[in-house]
């Protein structure tokens, strides 16, 4: 018998907020510990939560981006769980009236495209930090109350690689909305994965399995590989799946068993009686709708139609926002966006590699590649020139066209001054030219790297090769 | 000695309270009465009824994203009972 | 004897200059060292703390400084957080707890300028009607000291009537003001929900909790009230109504006030005596214009079940963060586990466990809905009462409690009982009512009685008009017990 896989994952994105989600700590990574706390977020006795309006507004956001549904309602439940990182011992989520609901994920998969459906993405708060030594363990509360958005798949996806595919574009969308910085070193993006399987044609569901602990995409991926073999491998031997959460472990590279359902915590949610709902008004939520960005994937395919781009070029400015920003506003109205593209990808990103800078500190507009590119398609300057010209651009931040007449650097197409030149090298190499005539094509070259040299690279090479040709040919 | 019931037993456990043998004794009777006593709300018919969780009808009650100072360190940890390097330090987490 | 003033008689001195706070301040202390021996209001207080603030105060009233509380001490109950004090709710469990932060009250007192002054007795966590679940042992009443002084804002009453402090504040959950300042012949007044801030007050039940003056008279009610209310950003369930002038509101004048008497409180159980002087303090109201008319709360029976359903549900969240991790009295442990089990089971007392496992069970699976949620749709049915009944009147009177003190130990050992006595003032809570006790008259054994007036959200000058109204033709308020 065939078998197949059903996942669905829970994503938990750290929002980034100047502050925490109920409190003016900050909300920073790196502090040293228990520093950015406060009576608040420590749990003391007394305290109340009050929402962090950014943390809503990029909720919102996100759904949009999702292309969720924003509800007019929404409200905050307490989860009750006893541990030594959950400073109230109950967590502040959403529960039946989450902040955004029922969108999806689109994203490139194979050779097509797939849509993975979004169920909710809700916000809550994040819990401290524990450190384990031989005997005991400590805690670190800065990261608590950090607000927290999960985001919650249907069973839509089928495979390990598919789970992956589905973290690199969510965490593209986030990051392109500036929502988060999904810096996974810094746990700011955390999964979980749930995990059944089937024999391929049964429609019901078979035990869910849900595994905990990957702290990487990579890790996900190999966790769910290895999952969907074990149980299909149970199910093949004639064993039973039961119900339960497991752990994955990175350096075994297996998952093994944490609890089972009859151990699955009574979570005993409620109303949170300190906090009252959000009912977002349609001017707020115009606002946010506003500032909702493209996509990566339909940048991409905008890229790829509007400027002709082959989808390796279009993919490495949707992979740097900022330097296909760049690249847009040099390429509009540029009559071959394509060369315009190998400036910005080639030239320009070396020179920002070597010289450590980013795309904001280039000293020349983005026309100015624009205009370099047109001087090379109009003949007034060849490609060698172009190189020399960029660098100068680069470090004076002048036009193209400004050096180009300060340093005399226009092609010469002048037929009459060419000639001259070709008729000098000719005189001065006889033996290569008497080597063409005599059929061997590769002198012609030779004669013409002469003619560069003599012209400083200004000559125009179509011509000098034409030129060339006519005069040894009579 | 009477035991607790086992519905009410697993309410201790989650509520994580260690209950004496007569604590157990004593609450256990204590709690049956007073549930048997909130039986009375099945009376009344509440069909329709919206639920009240809130004794103002406020909404959207929100703060900016601006800081405010935090604790100093020594004033957070001032009624730790344990603490080292500057961690809250518990009993080993085996998970 | 400045220990004796109200807070108007107390500034009149002051302004005048014929008194200090520092000396008012030594007054209210030795008053404490003479006779909290046996009434037991004050868990603890830092007299050099005390008259530091006092001094602080004098000289401000030598600088031309003037604010509404300048140099009046305050007592504050234990669950109110006051910056560099202990604050134990009245548990074990909190150990030698000592607050980093100050409640927004206690903020709000220092502006006004009172010298906050003391920590008064409480049932812990104010889970209680008599103080009696103190783990620092019970307040007595100072009328008769075999008597419970009410709760669980007891030592808040005590230290008032005792005249240990010139006011103080309490908390009400379902009568916790109301009913101690009634069994103790003091003026108690609950804010309506949301009228005044809850950041610092550690939360019993979130949704009931209000902080509010326990005081001498209506008047000194009025002036604290206007004090600790307003706007507080810290506490999303504040509501952002301006505060009157309370003290505008006492005229004198309550004709054409119309008062409602609600059928369903006329319950089994209810004492003759506290009937007869109910029945006489209404009377007095409609002999100075205001009109009485019988009203229906067709839910009454109800609130008790449902109060008892929500508050401990709440509560069994509130009171999680009480583990033994970052703060309080660990008792140590195996697993984080065991350590929270041991931990609460030596920090709390018996009423706090039995009512944290009570509120655990009615939210737990398979009993939410059967339970907690079918709670909160009474609920709406008990809030839906009152504002019915509001659309015909203004206020609504009855007994503070349906008893008299009664003895220490009486009760104790029978929860249910206990709960059944908060029959009058528990509604008033789970409807976000306004509600004040003020003295009606004293029972034949000599211990006070209080008439309850409830008002609408935010109802609180009609509320203070009425009761001072009461207050200028009766004398009651002014008695005060003996103490040997």
């Amino acid at each position: 018998m065939e078998y197949e896989a059903v996942i669905g994952l829970e994503t938990h994105v750290q929002l980034r907020t100047r502050t925490k989600m109920w409190c003016g700590c900050a909300n920073e990574y790196g502090a040293d510990a228990n520093t950015n706390v406060c009576p608040v977020c420590l749990g003391l006795p007394g305290v109340l939560p009050v929402p962090n309006a950014e943390a809503l507004r990029k909720t919102a956001l996100t759904g949009m981006l999702l292309n969720c549904d924003v509800p007019g309602f929404s409200k905050w439940d307490r989860k009750n769980y006893f541990y030594p990182d959950n400073p109230k011992n109950y967590q502040l989520t959403q529960l039946d009236f989450p902040s955004t609901i029922e969108g999806f994920v689109e994203f490139e998969f194979g050779e097509g495209t797939e849509r993975v459906r979004i169920n909710r993405a809700h916000l809550e708060e994040d819990v401290g930090k524990s450190t384990h030594f031989a005997d005991y363990s400590g805690v670190d509360f800065n990261r608590a109350g950090v607000p927290l958005l999960e985001i919650v798949t249907e069973p839509d996806l089928s495979g390990a690689e598919m789970a992956y595919e589905y973290l690199n574009a969510l965490k593209a969308i986030l990051e392109y909305g500036g929502v988060s910085d999904c810096d996974m070193e810094k746990g700011q993006v955390r999964c979980d994965v749930n995990i059944s399987v089937r024999p391929i044609g049964q429609t019901e569901l078979g035990e869910k399995i849900e595994i905990k602990n990957m702290n990487s995409f990579s890790g996900v991926r190999r966790a769910a590989a290895f999952e969907i073999e074990r149980q299909i491998g149970v199910l093949r031997e004639g064993g039973t799946l039961v119900q339960e959460t497991r752990r994955w472990d990175d350096a075994i590279g297996i998952t093994e068993s944490m609890r089972t359902k009859e151990d699955a915590h009574d979570y005993r949610y409620f109303p949170d009686p300190d906090l009252m709902p959000h009912t977002p008004s349609e001017e707020w939520l115009a606002e946010i709708r506003g500032s909702v960005m493209e996509l990566p994937l339909a940048r991409k395919r905008r890229l790829m139609a509007d400027y002709q781009l082959p989808a390796s070029d279009a993919e490495v400015f949707v992979g740097d926002a900022a330097l296909g920003d760049y690249f847009e506003a040099a390429a509009k109205g540029a009559k071959n966006p394509k060369a315009v593209a190998n400036w910005v990808m080639n030239n320009l990103q070396a020179k920002l590699a070597e010289t450590g800078g980013s795309v904001a500190e280039v000293k020349f507009e983005p026309s100015a590649i624009g205009e370099l590119v047109g001087l090379i398609e109009g003949g007034q300057i060849n490609s060698k020139i172009a190189q020399d010209v960029f660098v100068e651009m680069f470090e004076s931040g002048k036009s193209p066209m400004a050096i180009v007449e300060e340093k005399g650097l226009s092609q010469v197409s002048d037929s009459s001054e060419l000639e001259a030149f070709c008729k000098d090298a000719i005189e001065a190499n006889p033996g290569p030219a008497e080597d063409f005539r005599n059929g061997k094509e590769t002198a012609l070259n030779f004669l013409k790297g002469q003619v560069m040299k003599a012209s400083r690279g200004k000559a125009n090479p179509q011509m000098v090769g034409g030129l060339l040709k006519k005069i040894l040919g009579s | 000695m009477p035991t607790m019931r086992k519905d009410l037993q697993h309410a201790v456990k989650l509520a994580r309270i260690e209950l004496t043998p007569e604590e157990e004794a004593r609450l256990g009777p204590q709690l049956g009465d007073i549930l048997k006593y909130v039986d009375k709300l099945n009376e009344l018919d509440v069909e329709g009824v919206e639920p009240t969780a809130h004794a103002v009808p406020l909404t959207n009650v929100l703060r900016e994203d601006e800081p405010r100072e935090s604790l100093s360190h020594e004033a957070a940890m001032r009624n730790a009972p344990k603490t080292s390097n500057g961690l809250f330090i518990v009993p080993k987490i085996v998970e | 004897m400045p220990h004796t003033f109200t807070i108007s008689q107390l500034t009149d001195k002051l302004t005048q200059g014929e008194l200090t706070s520092r000396e008012a301040t030594q007054s209210c202390l030795d008053r404490i060292a003479a006779v909290d021996g046996q009434l037991n209001a004050f868990l603890s207080h830092d007299p050099a703390d005390a008259l530091a603030q006092a001094d602080a105060a004098d000289a401000a009233r030598a600088a031309g400084e003037s604010k509404p509380l300048l140099g009046v001490p305050i007592a504050m109950k234990d669950v109110i957080a006051v910056n560099g004090h202990p604050l134990n709710c009245a548990s074990k469990i909190l150990g030698e707890f000592n607050s980093p932060y100050d409640a927004t009250v206690t903020q709000k007192l220092r502006d006004a300028g009172a010298v906050i002054f003391g920590r008064v007795n409480m049932d812990e966590f104010a889970m209680g009607s008599s103080t009696e679940n103190s783990a620092f042992g019970p307040s007595r009443n100072p009328w008769d000291t075999d008597c419970i002084p009410g709760g669980s804002s007891g030592g808040s009453a005590v230290a008032v009537a005792a005249d240990e402090c010139i006011a103080s504040l309490g908390t009400d959950t379902g009568g916790s003001i109301r009913q101690p300042a009634a069994l103790c012949g003091c003026v108690g007044l609950k804010p309506t929900y949301g009228r005044v801030s809850r950041y610092g007050l550690v939360a019993f039940a979130s949704s009931l909790d209000q902080v509010g003056p326990i005081t001498k008279d209506v008047r000194d009610a009025a002036t604290l009230l206007g004090v600790i209310a307003g706007e507080d950003k810290r506490d999303s369930t504040n509501v952002p109504e301006p505060v009157p002038d309370y003290t505008a509101a006492l005229t004198g004048d309550i004709k054409g006030l119309k008062i409602g008497l609600p059928k369903e409180y006329q319950v089994d159980g209810l004492d003759p005596e506290v009937k007869t002087a109910t029945e006489t303090a209404v009377a007095e109201l409609e002999k100075q214009g205001a009109e009485v008319v019988e009203i229906s709360l067709p839910h009454t029976e109800y609130a008790i079940a449902t109060y008892y359903i929500i508050a401990t549900a709440e509560a069994s969240a509130n009171l999680a963060r009480f583990e033994g991790v970052r703060y309080g009295a660990r008792v140590d442990g195996a697993s984080p586990e065991a350590m929270n089990r041991a931990t609460r089971g030596g920090g709390f007392g018996e009423e706090v466990k039995l009512r944290v496992i009570l509120g655990t069970y009615v939210l737990s699976s398979g009993y939410y809905d059967a339970y907690y949620l079918r709670a909160q749709k009474v609920r709406t049915l008990i809030r839906q009462d009152f504002l019915n009944a509001f659309e015909k009147v203004d206020l609504i009177a009855s007994p503070t409690t349906p008893t008299p003190a009664f003895k220490i130990g009486e009760k104790a050992n029978d929860p249910l009982q206990m709960y059944l006595s908060d029959i009058f003032t528990i509604s008033c809570n789970l409807a976000g009512l306004c509600g004040i006790s003020v003295p009606c008259g004293f029972s034949k054994s000599g211990l006070p009685l209080g008439l309850q007036l409830l008002g609408k959200p935010f109802g609180e000058p009609d509320l203070l008009r009425a009761a001072h109204a009461y207050e200028q033709a009766t004398d009651w308020h002014t008695k005060r017990p003996i103490l040997n």
